[in-house]
C-alpha cells in the first residue's frame, strides 16, 4: 500500500527532470570515484618517465603526465580527496551556521543583533580572500582549510536559516507550541528547523559548486592540499607548464570540476521545486 | 534629499562597519595558533631574531595597544610596514589597487553586455531552443573553475591563434585593455550565469505587468517596448545580485590576477601570503572589504537611479 | 439613437480566440459577432471569464502576457481585416486608430517613466513628433483630460498620481494620437464610486468632442445604462443577447441577462430585489452542452441541452440566443 503523500511525492519527483538528471550524475560520479581505481590497473603515484606525456589512448584513456602517471587514475583518486575535503566544507558550516541563525533569529534581542552585525561585518569580507588569509596564516593543510572554510561559509547558512525563523515565529504553530509551554529547545528542534531548514538545503548544493571551486583555486595556487596527494586544482597548475605538449593533463581534471558543477547545479534545482511547497 | 548629503550620510553610517572590518582583520592573524614571529623567521631563527621581530611587528605589546597602534598606522595612511618591501604598506596597495578597480569595472561592463541581450531573448522565448542552450550554456559557466578555463582560453587565443596576451599588464590604456580582455571574460562568463538567471526571471515577470500592455497598445514596436519598459524595470534584482556577486568578483580576483600575472592586490595578496609578510596581509583584508563596502553603497546609488520609487533615506 | 448598422467603423465577425496549444487550448471567445458605428458606446457586459476581455483584446491582440493563437474570424476596421495583419502591420494601427486603456490604472503605467515621456511616446512613434513638441502636445492633453497644474505633472512619474488621476492620464495617453476607436477594459472597475462617475463623464465628453468610437467592457450593468448606446451580453465565450441598452433594459430576451439585471440594486438600493444568479459559472476548458447557460437556467428544459448557438432577431436590432425566447414573455 502507498500512502497518498508517498505517491503525491512520486508524481513530483517523477516530473522533476533536474532532480532525475542530478541524482543520475551523482550516482555515476560516486560510482566513478569508488570503482574506477579499483578497475584501472594504474597507480595514480607510480611515477613511470619512460611512458611520460602520452597522448589519450587505449591504454591510458585520459593520457599520462610529465612523471608519466595515469591521468584517469589520478582524476579518479583526485576525486575521492576533493568530494571529502568538500564534504567536511559544506557541512560543518551548515550545521553551524544553521544552528547560530535558529537560535539567533528565535531567541532575537541583544544577541541576535549583536551576531547580525558580525555577520554583516564578515560579510564585507571577500570569501576567497578570508579563506587565503585564514590558510596563509596557519599554513597550507587540509585541516587548515576545514578550519578555513568553516569560520566563513557559516555566515551564509546563518542568514538563511535567520530569515526564515523570522518568518515562522509569526506563524500559529509556533505560537501554539509556546502557549502550551513547551521548552524552547523542543520548539526550536521539533517545530522551528523542519521549517526553515529547505532553503539552507537548497543553498547547500549551490554551495558544493562554490566549495569546490574554492578547494581547487586553493590547490591551484598551492595553498591548499600538497603534491603529491592528487587533487583537481594542483594537476590543472601542474599540467599548466606543458600545456602544449600535454593538453589532457589540465584538461580532464577540469571537466571533472565541471561536471561537479553541473551535478550540484542540477540537484540544487531539483531540490528547490520538489521540497518547496506548491503554491 | 540631495544625492551628495544622502551619499555623506550612509558613509557615516559605515563607521561602525569600517572599525569593524579593521577589527576582524586584526583578529584574523592574532587568534591564530602559533606566534606570527617564528611562522615567519620558520625554524632557522634564534630566540633573539624572534624577539627582535616581535618587537618590530609591535607584538611583544599587550593586544589592545596593538590594536590602536594598527588603527594609528591605518588613520597615518601607512597602514604598517611590510616585511618583505621593507616599506610602508600603504602606498604599496595603493599602486597595486587600479589594475584590480580596472579588472572588476571592465569584467563588471562585460557580463552586463553578455547578460542583458542573451536575458532578453531567452525570456522573450521562453521555452525555446534558444532558451535551453543559454540556460545550459551558463550552468556549464558557472561550473568552470576560473583559473582552468583562464588557461584554456590563453591556450585558444594567446597560443594557437594569438591575439591576446599570456600575461602582464601593460603600459598605455589600450594595451591594458588588451591585457585584461581574457580575464576581464573569464570573470565576466562567471558573473553573467548569475545575473542572466536573475534577469530572465524578473523579465518575464515584467512582460506580463499591465504597463507593458499599455506600451503595446500605444503601437511600439516590440523591440522599444522591450528596451525602454520592460528592461528598466526588470533591472532591479539583477542589480542586487550584481551587487552581491561583486564582492565574489574581488575575492575572485586573487585566482585570476595570480593565473595572468596582472599586479593587482589579489595577487599581491597571494604573494604576501607566501611570503608570510603579516602587515601586508592585514592591510590588504582591510582594503578589499572596504572595496566590498563601497561596492554595496553604488549599488544603492544604481537602485535609486534606476527606480524612481526608490526614496533617497 | 445611433445604430451600428449603418456604415460599421469595426464588424466583428465569428470570432474566435484560443489560448494555450494542444489539450490544454481553452476556447475563451466563441462565434462572437457584433459591430460599431462611428461614435458609438458599445458595451460588452458579462461575468468574469465571460470571455469579454479575450473579445476586446483579440482586437489588437494584446494578451497580457498569455500565449493566444491568432483569431479566428475577421475584425474588420475601417475596411481593413485586422485578422489578416502581421504583428508589425498591427502596431501602425494600435494607439493610431485603436487605443486601449486598462483595469487598474496603478499598474497600467510604467514606474519608473516620466509621465510627459509615456504620453509623448505614442505621439513621436505615429506622428514623428519633435520631443518638444510631443511635450507640448502632452501638455494640452494632459489639460483636456482635467489633470491640474499640467506643466508641473509632465516630469511626475506615475507614483505621484492618485488612481483616479492616473486613469485621466492613461486616458490622455490613449487619445493622444486621435484614434477613431477606444477599448476600454473595465476602466472605472478599480475606482471609487465618485471618480468612477468622473472618468465615465470624461470618456463621454471626449466621444462628444471627437466622435470616438468606444468599446466598453464591464460587469457593471449600472454603468452600461448610463453610457452605453448598445449592448452585446457575453456568457461563457458567447454572446447571448445584444440589442440597444433601451432594449436590453426593458425586455431583456435571455434569462442569463434577466439574472443579471434581477441581481442589481434598483436604484433607491433596495435589498429585496437582489437574486444572485444559481451556481457556478461554467469552466471554459469543458463548457456545458448546448446553451451554455442551461446547468443555471431556471427556464431551460431538455432541448437547451442540444441547441444550437444562433443568435435570433426579437425585434429590429434585438437579438438573443434563447430558444424559449417566446416563453420569456417580452
Amino acid at each position: 500500500m502507498i500512502s497518498p503523500v508517498a505517491r503525491e511525492r512520486w508524481i513530483k519527483f517523477s516530473r522533476n527532470l533536474n532532480l532525475q538528471l542530478g541524482l543520475f550524475m551523482l550516482g555515476l560520479l560516486v560510482f566513478a570515484i569508488f570503482v574506477f581505481p579499483v578497475l584501472i590497473a594504474h597507480d595514480p603515484l607510480a611515477v613511470d618517465f619512460d611512458s611520460a606525456l602520452i597522448p589519450p589512448g587505449a591504454d591510458h584513456w585520459f593520457g599520462t603526465d610529465d612523471l608519466g602517471r595515469d591521468v584517469l587514475a589520478r582524476v579518479a583518486a583526485a576525486g575521492l580527496v576533493d568530494l571529502q575535503v568538500v564534504t567536511v566544507c559544506v557541512f560543518v558550516p551548515f550545521v553551524i551556521g544553521s544552528t547560530i541563525g535558529l537560535v539567533s533569529g528565535y531567541i532575537g534581542g541583544v544577541v541576535d543583533t549583536l551576531l547580525m552585525r558580525l555577520v554583516d561585518i564578515l560579510w564585507a569580507f571577500p570569501f576567497y580572500v578570508l579563506v587565503i588569509s585564514i590558510v596563509g596564516a596557519l599554513g597550507p593543510s587540509v585541516g587548515n582549510m576545514y578550519l578555513a572554510f568553516s569560520m566563513v561559509v557559516w555566515i551564509s547558512f546563518a542568514r538563511i536559516v535567520r530569515g526564515e525563523v523570522l518568518l515562522a515565529k509569526r506563524q500559529e504553530y509556533v505560537q501554539a507550541a509556546q502557549v502550551l509551554g513547551f521548552s524552547h529547545i523542543r520548539i526550536m528542534a521539533r517545530h522551528v528547523l523542519p521549517n526553515v531548514i529547505t532553503p539552507a538545503i537548497v543553498f547547500m548544493m549551490a554551495d558544493v559548486v562554490l566549495t569546490i571551486l574554492g578547494v581547487t583555486s586553493l590547490g591551484f595556487l598551492g595553498l591548499g592540499i600538497q603534491p603529491p596527494t592528487p587533487e583537481w586544482g594542483v594537476m590543472i597548475a601542474e599540467g599548466r607548464n606543458f600545456i602544449l605538449d600535454g593538453w589532457w593533463v589540465s584538461l580532464f581534471p577540469g571537466l571533472a570540476i565541471v561536471y561537479v558543477g553541473i551535478t550540484f547545479t542540477l540537484l540544487g534545482d531539483g531540490l528547490d521545486d520538489f521540497l518547496r511547497p506548491k503554491g | 534629499m540631495p544625492i551628495a548629503i544622502y551619499c555623506l550620510n550612509r558613509l557615516v553610517q559605515l563607521i561602525p562597519v569600517l572599525i569593524g572590518i579593521t577589527l576582524i582583520a586584526f583578529l584574523l592573524l592574532r587568534v591564530m595558533p602559533g606566534d606570527p614571529a617564528t611562522l615567519i623567521l620558520g625554524s632557522r631563527g634564534t630566540a633573539a631574531d624572534i624577539a627582535k621581530l616581535n618587537a618590530q611587528l609591535g607584538l611583544d605589546q599587550p593586544l589592545w595597544r596593538q590594536y590602536l597602534l594598527f588603527l594609528k598606522d591605518i588613520a597615518t595612511g601607512s597602514f604598517g610596514e611590510s616585511i618583505a618591501y621593507k616599506a610602508s604598506v600603504g602606498p604599496l596597495i595603493w599602486e597595486r589597487l587600479w589594475p584590480t578597480i580596472w579588472l572588476v569595472l571592465f569584467s563588471t561592463v562585460m557580463a552586463v553586455v553578455l547578460t542583458v541581450p542573451l536575458a532578453l531573448l531567452a525570456a522573450v522565448r521562453r521555452g525555446s531552443v534558444a532558451d535551453a542552450g543559454i540556460k545550459l550554456f551558463f550552468i556549464v559557466a558557472m561550473s568552470m573553475p576560473s583559473f582552468w578555463l583562464g588557461i584554456l582560453l590563453v591556450l585558444l587565443l594567446s597560443i594557437v591563434v594569438p591575439v591576446f596576451p599570456v600575461s602582464g599588464y601593460g603600459d598605455t590604456i589600450l594595451e591594458r585593455l588588451h591585457h585584461l580582455v581574457l580575464p576581464s571574460l573569464v570573470i565576466a562568463l562567471a558573473t553573467a550565469a548569475l545575473t542572466v538567471r536573475s534577469l530572465r526571471s524578473s523579465v518575464i515577470a515584467v512582460l506580463s505587468a499591465d504597463y507593458v500592455d499599455t506600451a503595446r497598445s500605444k503601437g511600439l514596436r516590440s523591440r522599444q517596448v522591450l528596451w525602454r519598459h520592460v528592461l528598466r524595470n526588470s533591472l532591479m534584482s539583477t542589480i542586487s545580485v550584481l551587487g552581491v556577486h561583486t564582492s565574489w568578483v574581488i575575492g575572485g580576483t586573487v585566482v585570476i590576477e595570480t593565473l595572468f600575472g596582472i599586479p593587482g592586490l589579489g595577487s599581491l595578496l597571494v604573494s604576501s601570503i607566501s611570503a608570510r609578510d603579516y602587515p601586508m596581509v592585514q592591510g590588504l583584508t582591510v582594503t578589499f572589504a572596504v572595496l566590498v563596502v563601497l561596492i554595496n553603497l553604488l549599488t544603492d546609488l544604481a537602485y535609486v537611479a534606476v527606480d524612481p520609487r526608490v526614496k533617497l533615506s | 439613437m445611433i445604430t451600428g448598422a449603418s456604415s460599421p467603423l469595426l464588424r466583428v465577425d465569428s470570432l474566435q480566440v484560443r489560448f494555450g496549444s494542444g489539450k490544454d487550448a481553452v476556447t475563451a471567445v466563441d462565434n462572437a459577432s457584433f459591430n460599431i458605428a462611428p461614435g458609438e458606446v458599445f458595451g460588452l457586459v458579462g461575468e468574469s471569464g465571460s470571455g469579454k476581455s479575450a473579445t476586446c483584446r483579440s482586437l489588437i491582440r494584446l494578451y497580457g502576457g498569455s500565449i493566444a493563437s491568432l483569431p479566428k474570424g475577421s475584425i474588420t476596421f475601417n475596411g481593413r481585416d485586422l485578422v489578416r495583419l502581421s504583428d508589425k502591420e498591427l502596431t501602425e494601427i494600435r494607439g493610431a486608430e485603436i487605443a486601449m486603456i486598462f483595469q487598474d490604472p496603478m499598474s497600467a503605467l510604467n514606474p519608473t517613466m516620466r509621465i510627459g515621456d509615456q504620453i509623448g511616446e505614442s505621439l513621436r512613434r505615429h506622428q514623428n513628433l519633435s520631443s518638444r513638441a510631443a511635450r507640448e502636445r502632452a501638455l494640452h492633453l494632459l489639460r483636456s483630460v482635467g489633470v491640474t497644474a499640467p506643466e508641473r505633472r509632465l516630469d511626475n512619474y506615475p507614483h505621484h498620481f492618485s488612481g483616479g488621476m492616473r486613469q485621466r492620464v492613461l486616458i490622455a495617453l490613449a487619445l493622444a494620437c486621435r484614434p477613431k476607436l477606444l477599448i476600454a477594459d473595465e476602466p472605472t472597475t478599480a475606482l471609487d464610486v465618485t471618480v468612477q462617475q468622473q472618468i465615465l463623464r470624461l470618456i463621454l465628453d471626449l466621444r462628444q468632442q471627437t466622435n470616438l468610437a468606444v468599446l466598453l467592457v464591464t460587469h457593471d450593468l449600472g454603468v452600461v445604462a448610463q453610457t452605453c448606446d448598445r449592448v452585446a451580453v457575453m456568457y461563457a465565450g458567447r454572446i447571448v443577447e445584444t440589442g440597444t441598452t433601451r432594449q436590453i433594459f426593458r425586455r431583456p430576451a435571455h434569462p442569463y441577462t434577466r439574472a443579471l439585471l434581477n441581481a442589481l440594486p434598483s436604484s433607491a438600493g433596495r435589498k429585496d430585489t437582489l437574486a444572485p444568479i444559481e451556481g457556478e459559472p461554467p469552466s471554459l476548458a469543458a463548457p456545458p452542452s448546448g446553451c451554455r447557460f442551461h446547468p443555471r437556467c431556471p427556464l431551460a428544459v431538455d432541448a437547451c441541452k442540444q441547441a444550437e448557438h444562433v443568435l435570433r432577431a426579437v425585434e429590429p436590432g434585438h437579438e438573443s440566443a434563447c430558444i424559449r425566447v417566446g416563453e420569456l414573455g417580452c
